[in-house]
């Protein structure tokens, strides 16, 4: 079986054109890899370029060099150059994302929402509802919530909303960005047991967290980001 | 699913004389991808969407479609009796202002049923059922199915227009500025329909817009144009989060936080 | 004769004429098709039958015996006029019977009485155009015609079913013409539609101000458009007519008095006329014999 996830070298940075085509490095020479069944965080201050790399493998920013290498579809794919369609294969079928907030729909309710995912990777409905709710359940989201629409939430309610989207898939892989930043300490425990359950079930997992007490019970590796940061004015 | 492509676009260009409308457009469109084409006024996405739906000429290039037999056909090289019964079964077209997509002076329920008639539906009974039923899905009320579109408000008339182009189970939509000429909340109703259709339909769209936010909440893939020339392309997310292109960056940072 | 000098035979030069019938021609080539002509100014307004009266002066001979209905009766002021026009212009015999008349000009009805191989019906037409309250763009609704794209059509229909309950059209019936065109049959009650179908006679259409023409020859078919779930109908009548009694013609209702007081009578009179002649009666017909004092 192919490691899940691979990046070696990868470079980002931003040209900001408004302010003269200034260049703002981000990070250089990314490199790691993660196993079916690990839990590598990222480490490192804030502003070191942590969420960028997450969101490099999501796809959702550009990547300058480097490659980002998963498999897909009995082949390997680099999420680097991979075309728009790829990206949302990939993100269908290989690629799960918890996000620190919930972009929420309007009139849409945090049932639906929860089990959208599954939905739309061809499941029924109900089935998708069912297991939508027992998550919801888990996470200890107060029934009479799961009709409503989560924009009207508090921002705990809508990461457990949140992050039921984002566990209710067998994605390979998972990407948690701070899943856990404003929940209480007993759901916190939830998420934790749950990232455990992910693992057993052999997902790769690469996340972020300032929580030091849950980053201690789920990370199997610290990424030290700092390591890939770019000298400042080097480039300039 | 199927991994042949609905829409082959290559270099697609539109003069205007010595003007361009838009120039050596290329791309793909995968059934249920909803595309957004986003641009100022004046920079050629109305243009390149008219090329697209067969509405106006182009100077060169190409638009194959995918029939429904599997066949890749020139679209400007059909008939206009393929390509007009193309138009009225296999597509729709969403006009900004919806009395250019409807007929005002007969009824909603009508306007809904005509492409069913178009197409040698003869059974009253049935063509009043589906343009029930397509009301219901556009939250029209049912009461209102022998009413004209000119007493429905705006919001409710571009839901009309909607339902009367998704009636025949088209595979592409065209919507130019679907959103253009409502108020905000009615807007909001509007793309939140529009949204769930599009993907319980699976149906793939181009959408024109100016407006990012409806760029991100209906598109998957989005292209940039400024002055006919594509400035660029990617996932919807990835243009508006991580624009690289200077016309993209100005345009992202002068839209209003959403 | 000496009057006739001034005029040519029938009114029309011979080169309109020969403009006219290569239009009646092609119409009759191409069934239900509207044929454009140079339609010409006539010594008589717009809507009182300028185009049929061209297509008479196209088609009459100085054998042709001719009738002239308007609503059925012959004896209605444009049915009198053209009739005179004709007599003066082209000095042919004339007549109100339907059997006798080798070209009959109507507005707005067919003969009851079957017409007969041989036969020509004229028809004045205001409007030739069926699509055209739906559709007011020509470009278009000829492209429709072109495509044969005739969804509108049952769209008018539609309309009429949701707000009526039934198809509330109940004359100018839109028809599809030998299963290609579809077409206006001129402001004829809906009545008369199955009398078009398969009929010997050949049956020409002139609409003067919209400058078309167009044909339905003989023995062609002609199906007036439903639904299959609201099929064509005509119209019945509840009682016979008051004059001759017949059952199953077309009545007009005529007013006796300022009190309500109204009978129903064939609107046919030549054909209400040849009834009461072979001895029919309906309940107000007048006494024969005081009739003849």
């Amino acid at each position: 079986m192919p490691t899940p996830l691979v990046v070696s070298d990868v470079a980002k940075s931003f040209t900001m054109h408004l302010r003269d085509g200034i260049r703002l490095p981000v990070v250089a020479n990314v490199t790691f890899s993660i196993k079916a069944g690990e839990c590598a965080v990222l480490g490192g201050p804030s502003g070191a370029g942590k969420s960028s790399i997450l969101k490099m493998v999501y796809g959702n920013y550009a990547v300058d060099a480097g490659q980002i290498i998963i498999p897909y579809r009995d082949r390997l794919v680099d999420v680097a150059s991979a075309d728009p369609r790829t990206m949302l294969g990939i993100r269908r079928d290989i690629i799960g994302y918890v996000s620190q907030f919930l972009r929420t729909v309007p009139r849409v309710s945090a049932l639906d929402v929860v089990a959208e995912p599954l939905v739309a990777r061809g499941a029924d409905r109900n089935e998708a509802r069912d297991r939508a709710a027992s998550l919801l359940g888990g996470l200890n989201l107060p029934e009479r919530l799961w009709s409503l629409p989560p924009a009207t939430f508090s921002g705990g309610e809508q990461q457990r909303v949140n992050i039921a989207r984002g566990f209710i898939t067998d994605h390979p892989i998972l990407l948690l960005d701070e899943p856990t930043a404003s929940l209480d300490a007993k759901n916190r425990d939830v998420v934790v047991s749950m990232i455990q359950q992910k693992k057993a079930a052999g997902v790769a997992m690469l996340g972020i967290f300032h929580d030091d007490d849950v980053r201690e019970a789920v990370a199997d590796r610290i990424i030290d980001v700092t390591a890939f940061s770019v000298p400042s004015e080097a480039s300039a | 699913m199927s991994d042949l492509p609905l829409l082959k676009v290559n270099a697609l260009s539109k003069f205007y004389g010595s003007r361009i409308g838009c120039q050596n457009v290329t791309f793909e469109l995968w059934p249920g991808e909803v595309l957004a084409i986003v641009g100022e006024s004046g920079s050629g996405k109305t243009t390149l969407l008219n090329c697209l739906a067969t509405r106006l000429a182009p100077s060169a290039g190409s638009v194959e479609y995918r029939m429904r037999d599997s066949q890749f056909r020139d679209l400007y090289r059909l008939s206009e009796a393929e390509r007009r019964f193309l138009m009225r079964t296999d597509w729709g077209f969403v006009h900004q202002n919806p009395a250019d997509g409807l007929r005002m002076t007969v009824s909603a329920g009508a306007n809904v049923g005509e492409r069913l008639m178009a197409v040698g539906d003869r059974h009253y009974g049935k063509i009043r059922a589906t343009a029930t039923d397509w009301l219901g899905r556009v939250e029209i009320a049912e009461d209102r199915i022998d009413d004209q579109p000119r007493a429905f408000s705006g919001g409710m008339r571009q839901r009309l227009q909607i339902a009367r182009n998704l009636v025949t189970n088209p595979r592409l939509v065209f919507m130019d500025e679907p959103t253009g000429g409502l108020d905000v909340s009615v807007q909001a109703r509007l793309l939140d329909l529009l949204r769930g259709l599009v993907s319980d339909l699976g149906l793939a769209a181009i959408v024109v817009t100016h407006d990012l936010a409806v760029a991100r909440l209906l598109s998957h893939r989005m292209m940039v144009m400024k002055d006919g020339h594509i400035v660029e392309t990617g996932l919807t997310d990835r243009v508006l989060d991580d624009p690289q292109a200077p016309y993209t960056q100005l345009l992202v940072s002068s839209i209003l936080q959403v | 004769m000496t009057e006739l000098a001034t005029y040519n035979f029938a009114y029309l030069d011979e080169q309109t004429k020969r403009m006219i019938r290569r239009a009646i021609l092609k119409a009759i080539a191409i069934p239900g098709y509207q044929v454009p002509f140079a339609s010409r100014e006539m010594p008589m307004p717009y809507g009182w039958g300028t185009g049929g009266v061209q297509v008479t002066a196209a088609v009459i001979g100085p054998k042709d015996t001719l009738k002239v209905i308007d609503q059925g009766a012959d004896d209605t002021t444009n049915a009198v006029s053209i009739r005179a026009f004709f007599q003066k212009t082209a000095n042919v015999r004339v007549t109100t019977r339907t059997a006798e008349a080798t070209i009959i000009q109507t507005r707005h009805r067919i003969p009851e009485a079957a017409l007969q191989t041989g036969q020509i019906l004229v028809y004045q037409v205001p409007i030739p155009e069926p699509l055209r309250f739906l559709e007011p763009r020509e470009t278009e609704t000829r492209k429709m015609h072109a495509l044969e794209e005739y969804g509108l059509m049952h769209v008018k229909l539609y309309e009429d079913i949701a707000r009526h309950g039934h198809i509330a059209t109940t004359y100018a019936y839109p028809v599809k013409v030998e299963g290609r065109y579809v077409m206006d049959p001129s402001p004829t009650p809906k009545f008369d539609n199955p009398k078009m179908h398969n009929s010997p006679a050949l049956q020409l259409f002139g609409a003067g101000r919209e400058k078309r023409i167009y044909a339905i020859p003989p023995y062609t078919e002609v199906v007036s458009l439903d639904f299959e779930d609201h099929p064509f109908e005509i119209q019945t009548f509840s009682q016979p007519c008051a004059l001759c009694g017949a059952k199953g013609s077309y009545l007009d209702e005529v007013i006796l008095d300022d009190k309500g007081g109204s009978m129903f009578v064939c609107s046919d009179t030549d054909f209400c006329e040849v009834r009461q002649e072979k001895g029919h009666r309906g309940h107000l017909a007048a006494n024969p014999a005081e009739a003849a004092e």
